[in-house]
């Protein structure tokens, strides 16, 4: 595929992987750990694991698969919240399709569809607006999840029903933002990360500029990353260079789509209908100050928690979960107690298994480093 | 009209091959659309069959309209000496996508499911539920293309059903296709057989049919349009057998792609399969359609791909006469049996250098949000 299989390019991986050896190698001498790089973004998780990035990278880089999953930090009680609302007779429920699957604390979105509920992927809220267009006499909510990534189109559509005179439309909104909840894990007491891949995609849509404070306040790298192989890899050198030269700064690696500045139409969107909250609750990491949205006074009447008069539950998370270790990379998810046991995709106890995104189903799925390397041993023991 | 055809009722595949009536009876439908009446066991649904089904279908069984098809024991042995027996039921939606439709799916499922083991496909049944409100020409279209692909797998629909269910209580028409085939003596396939050193092949693009039909389902408004691949592949299995007598195994991979067809040979066999991920075949559109989704082309639904697993040095005989074969002809060896690795499990390639584990898939592939 033109434009894409240049960023996969093997020969390229292994200039860059050994330029990675060659700085890891000097930097671990006399280090006592590994040293720890967070991506933030989920999409970086995906593709890590898709390719098998981990596998080819040396012992002593170790990859912590950050908080930027948005189906995986919703709480139990947001998912109970959503499910009574797709349970009312009049709504169509709309959501993105891996959110169906994330556990409430007694059914999933999928389940509530199965018990009854009219609850219907969509692509796009511009889909869930020509629902509500087709459907007069039905409510038409839309499950508004993502980070800035998703938040501009979401913000969009409301303009849009607003401006053809939809009413029929509304938002359950559990948009979130990135920098306070980067903020909570870099203010977490048992934090032991050295630098950042930044999210390439909420950065398209907020710029470089907001990171600032994690090379000034923290001292620790962020390379804002793309999402190929390639991206990930020559992030993850710069991070590195960073570090050996002792330095910390704000990169921008993705610059073929990330403006230094943002989009100023989709910040201006954002702007013009969200707020943040005061506090918005993720699962894992408990609640986060100004790490929320919702709707603006304006635009309350397309706020489905308002129209439903929504009670906001809060569901403690199930006590042998670890998921908030995990998210901060105090532990590796196979150190979970229930990971692989009472926990796996099919019947997931923490959000991090729910979505392929979230670290402990891609470790489950593709399995682990450990593992891997066990394979290649045994199979070339076979061999010889 | 020879001796043979006009003897009885009873089918004698290999010598009906020119098609000459004998039916009894030709009822004639008045109504445009299918209403309850024509499940209700009186005349409405007597000319439904006649007109519909026994007009698509016309052979000496089913012409008979005896509530069973009849066999002679001594034709079936001709074949060989085990019989085979399948069943398989469809819903799809919609109906009619690129590349084929429920009718066309219905036969070929089947008839697939019966030449993977090794089976000469000879007699299906076909059972319909139908939801009331169908329009009739939209039946005899489905009807027809059952025909159609029964007469190019070589395969004869030999008794049937037909019920008609109120609006709502199924979606259009779903299809239920039995099917009766001979396995030749010489044949041994299964799914624990597979063994170190073993070639895993396919016989061509893989995911074709489940890109086509979430793309037919219209959300996304892709420009390309994917077509099924869905195809009666008995011929092409014949083939393969009769060049690679020792293959070991063949599977189509439908509803879970190759990813489960895979884990469940390294599984059954108590073996590690790798795959290299630059020489699994994938249609660009097809690739492009995952990267947008956020979906995994293992996994897709195939409807006219078989994993075929061969001792290594069967391997290009297998490939030769796949890719002689019409719906072989982008055959490829994708990975292989290894000797050693952990017992079960499947891992790729990646083209990128990598390697990662290809596990059984868990639920339904839902489309990532970002």
């Amino acid at each position: 595929m033109k434009y894409v299989d240049e960023f996969r390019d093997p020969e390229k991986a292994k200039i860059l992987v050994s330029e990675i050896n060659a700085i890891a190698e000097k930097m671990s001498v006399g280090r006592t750990r590994p040293i720890r790089i967070m991506e933030v973004c989920g999409g970086h998780t995906h593709s890590i694991f898709r390719y098998g990035i981990e596998n080819i990278l040396p012992e002593t880089i170790e990859l912590i698969h950050g908080p930027g999953c948005p189906v995986c930090v919703l709480p139990m009680g947001r998912v109970d919240d959503c499910v009574s609302v797709a349970e009312r007779p009049e709504v169509i429920f709309t959501t993105f399709g891996d959110a169906m699957r994330v556990p409430g604390s007694k059914k999933s979105l999928l389940t509530a569809k199965a018990d009854g509920a009219d609850v219907r992927m969509v692509y796009s809220p511009m889909d869930a607006l020509s629902l509500a267009r087709k459907n007069p006499d039905r409510e038409v909510v839309f499950f508004g999840l993502g980070f800035e990534t998703t938040m501009p189109s979401t913000a969009l559509t409301v303009l849009q029903a607003e401006a053809e005179g939809i009413t029929n439309f509304s938002l359950f909104c559990n948009h979130i933002t990135i920098i306070p909840t980067v903020k909570a894990v870099l203010d977490s007491p048992d934090m032991q990360l050295d630098g950042f891949l930044g999210p390439g995609h909420v950065s398209m849509v907020i710029g470089n500029a907001p990171y600032e404070f994690i090379a000034t306040h923290y001292d620790k790298p962020v390379v804002v990353a793309g999402f190929e192989p390639l991206d990930i890899l020559q992030s993850l050198w710069m991070v590195l260079k960073q570090l050996d030269e002792g330095v910390a700064k704000i990169e921008n690696q993705y610059n073929r789509i990330v403006p230094e500045d943002g989009n100023d139409v989709a910040l201006e969107a954002i702007g013009k209908v969200f707020r943040l909250r005061e506090f918005f609750e993720w699962r894992g990491l408990g609640s986060i100050d100004h790490s929320g949205v919702q709707l603006t006074d304006e635009y309350a009447a397309y706020d489905a928690e308002i129209k439903f008069d929504v009670k906001s539950v809060t569901v403690a998370d199930p006590k042998s979960c670890q998921c908030g270790e995990v998210l901060k990379g105090v532990i590796k998810p196979w150190d979970c107690k229930v990971f692989g046991k009472a926990c796996t995709p099919e019947t997931p106890l923490g959000a991090l298994m729910v979505s392929s995104e979230g670290a402990c189903a891609a470790y489950y799925q593709y399995g682990d480093k450990k593992n891997i390397n066990v394979d290649v041993e045994i199979v070339e023991e076979a061999i010889a | 009209m020879n001796d043979a055809q006009v003897k009885n009722s009873e089918v004698n595949l290999k010598e009906v091959s020119e098609p000459v009536s004998t039916r009894i009876r030709h009822g004639k439908l008045v109504s445009k659309v299918i209403t309850l009446a024509h499940g209700g066991g009186g005349k409405a649904m007597r000319d439904l069959i006649d007109e519909v089904f026994i007009e698509a279908f016309d052979n000496a069984s089913l012409n008979t309209l005896e509530d069973q098809a009849r066999f002679e024991l001594s034709d079936l042995a001709t074949y060989g000496n085990r019989l085979a027996m399948t069943t398989d039921s469809y819903v799809i939606d919609p109906i009619f996508f690129p590349g084929g439709d429920i009718g066309k799916l219905s036969i070929c499922g089947t008839v697939n499911d019966l030449a993977v083991g090794g089976a000469t496909p000879l007699y299906l049944t076909c059972a319909v539920i139908i939801e009331e409100g169908m329009q009739v020409d939209t039946l005899k279209k489905i009807v027809a293309s059952m025909a159609e692909t029964a007469k190019k797998a070589g395969v004869q629909i030999v008794t049937g059903d037909t019920k008609v269910v109120e609006r709502g209580s199924c979606d259009k028409i779903f299809i239920n296709t039995a099917g009766v085939g001979v396995i030749n003596e010489s044949y041994q396939l299964g799914a624990q057989l597979a063994q170190a050193g073993d070639a895993i092949l396919v016989n061509g693009f893989l995911g074709d049919h489940g890109a086509a039909i979430l793309d037919a389902r219209g959300d996304m408004n892709l420009q390309s349009a994917i077509e099924s691949d869905c195809a009666p592949l008995q011929g092409l299995i014949k083939a393969v057998l009769d060049a690679a007598p020792g293959t070991r195994f063949i599977r189509d991979a439908t509803r879970g792609g190759i990813a489960s067809v895979l884990n469940e040979i390294a599984q059954s066999s108590k073996v590690a399969i790798e795959i290299d991920e630059g020489k699994t075949p994938l249609r660009t559109e097809v690739k492009g359609f995952c990267e947008i989704l956020g979906l995994d082309p293992l996994y897709l639904a195939n409807e006219g791909k078989i994993v075929v697993v061969v001792p290594d040095e069967e391997k290009q005989a297998a490939l030769e006469a796949m890719r002689a074969h019409e719906f072989g002809a982008d055959a490829a060896e994708i990975g292989q049996v290894l000797k050693g690795g952990v017992a079960g499990r499947v891992h790729m390639q990646t083209g990128f250098g990598g390697k990662r584990i290809v596990d059984m898939l868990v639920g339904e592939q839902l489309p990532r949000i970002c």
